[in-house]
């Protein structure tokens, strides 16, 4: 569905994504790990067409990208921020920020689909005449979620969807993106720092370092520790070491 | 007792009357490590805020008691606030990007924070300024210090943070939410910074946090709120043996990477819960 083959990304002087290549499978989750600056958002953003500077290839369902993309594209891939409040135009209530999409796509049946929309990411019917101001962070993130939807898209590119939330939504909202996955057999590209997240989502994972893939290997391969470069498993150890409450027993921080 | 807050009630008018955003919170605290573990909106940083009566100007607040090393924070004057405020309880906040003046330089927001509490010369602040930079393990604080925040990283500018918050040498330190802005591997070095600062220097922590598991690491005792209310106060080591359903839901809803979950567990909330 998706192929990365050597995507170099450069600002200025600095690179921040060198020789990146991967691939994704239709229907399928997979997750770009790293730290700040490691390029994984670069990616994402050259992938979605947000940055139209980069060198190398990409197809998205066997076609080729270039800088520049059609509408049909822009139908197609649809991304979710990781701050919802700053991704929703604070003075368009919820039905206006829904019925964007499908007035672009020139999409018919606008009142059934905004109620299917709010349906899917269970948003009562009540939330549909209010702005982003009077929802909580959950219910914007799953207003972003649904806004991505409307147009009827095959890939969703999620930049760190749940780090700004809460974790009991946190829950809810993972909960919710792996049950459209499977409604709506959508292809998704996860970016996170949270390496639990990511695994939790996906089943292959690719290890970003200073704009390098480092490695590419399993959900099952990473919670087993079946790691072969010193990054990943310095990652999984911080990770498995925080994610436990301390116990008496031990290991103390 | 460095801190003592009995029946802490914090109120904000609204249309139809008040609504009580914290609810009888009595919390004590020594030289110790204090986590304050809850989801938005459930009153820890007000809670938290309130020892320095930095709240909104329409909160509505009482308590039976609310003191600071003694001093009575609700009945203190202006004057009395300010030799607290900064002195002797220092506050961190979520985002150096904004909690750091963008026209200072990383070096001189620390030093005027020397100057303002304990007077000297400028360049004796400018040393003590470079010294905390080097307390707060930055390996070049004399490039730091000339360095304005918008050349920091993140994890760099909580450091800067951190050191202008100890300048003054305070007793209590307040950090909410002081690393969710910060990626993993920076997150855990800052809280490992301020755990250590705080153990060395003999002070008093009260960290704030919605990441209960990593709270537990760096805390010697957890209070858990819910809606307003303390609902579990546990110490960080018997978190796992904690009985109320409210931080077990806290504990489960997270995805690990030790156990594979296929389906997370999302929390049932029970109106029980808001009950005294």
């Amino acid at each position: 569905m998706i192929e990365v083959d050597r995507l170099s990304v450069r600002f200025g002087r600095t690179e921040a994504v060198k020789f990146v290549s991967f691939s994704v499978e239709r229907g399928e989750s997979f997750g770009l790990v790293g730290e700040s600056g490691s390029g994984k958002s670069t990616v994402l953003r050259a992938l979605s067409g947000l940055n139209p500077d980069w060198t190398g290839r990409m197809s998205v369902d066997g076609q080729s990208l270039t800088p520049r993309r059609s509408k049909d594209f822009y139908r197609r891939v649809q991304m979710v921020f990781q701050d919802p409040y700053g991704s929703l135009h604070p003075r368009q209530t919820v039905d206006r920020l829904l019925s964007e999409p499908l007035l672009v796509h020139g999409m018919d049946n606008v009142e059934r689909r905004i109620m299917r929309g709010l349906n899917e990411v269970a948003l009562p019917a009540s939330m549909r005449f209010r702005y982003p101001h009077q929802l909580s962070g959950g219910q914007r993130q799953r207003v972003a979620i649904a806004r991505a939807l409307m147009a009827e898209p095959q890939v969703l590119l999620l930049d760190e969807p749940t780090s700004a939330l809460d974790v009991s939504v946190q829950a809810e909202v993972l909960n919710l993106l792996s049950d459209l996955q499977q409604a709506h057999h959508l292809t998704y590209i996860l970016v996170s720092h949270n390496l639990a997240v990511v695994a939790h989502l996906c089943a292959r994972i690719g290890v970003m370092q200073a704009g390098e893939l480092v490695e590419l290997l399993s959900a099952d391969d990473l919670r087993a520790g079946r790691t072969r470069h010193p990054h990943t498993a310095a990652l999984r150890e911080l990770s498995i070491e925080l994610e436990e409450p301390e116990t008496t027993e031990g290991n103390s921080a | 007792m460095l801190v003592e807050i009995r029946n802490l009630r914090i109120q904000f008018p609204t249309a139809t009357g008040h609504s009580d955003a914290v609810h009888n919170v009595s919390l004590t605290l020594g030289q110790e490590k204090l986590g304050i573990v809850g989801e938005s909106g459930s009153g820890k940083s007000l809670t938290a805020r309130s020892i320095l009566r930095l709240l909104p100007f329409n909160a509505v607040v009482t308590a039976d008691k609310l003191e600071f090393d003694g001093i009575d924070v609700l009945r203190a004057d202006e004057a009395a606030l300010r030799r607290i405020r900064g002195a002797r309880a220092g506050l961190i906040l979520q985002d150096p990007k904004f909690s750091l003046n963008p026209v200072m330089t990383a070096g001189a927001q620390i030093a005027e924070a020397w100057r303002v509490h304990r007077g000297g010369s400028r360049k004796l602040a400018e040393r003590a300024a470079i010294d905390l930079l080097a307390q707060v393990q930055i390996r070049d604080p004399r490039h730091v210090a000339q360095a304005y925040p918008h050349e920091l990283s993140g994890g760099m500018g909580q450091r800067v943070m951190i050191a202008m918050m100890l300048a003054p040498g305070p007793e209590l330190l307040i950090a909410d939410e002081p690393t969710s802005a910060l990626d993993a591997t920076v997150q855990a070095e800052i809280l490992r910074l301020i755990e250590d600062l705080v153990s060395r220097r003999g002070m008093g922590l009260i960290l704030i946090s919605h990441d209960l598991p990593l709270v537990s690491h760096f805390c010697d005792r957890v209070a858990v709120m819910y809606a307003g209310r303390v609902v579990e106060e546990v110490a960080a080591a018997e978190l796992t043996h904690a009985r109320h359903p409210y931080t077990r839901g806290l504990l489960e809803c997270l995805p690990t990477l030790s156990h594979k979950k296929p389906r997370l567990t999302v929390m049932q909330r029970d109106p029980s819960w808001l009950e005294p």
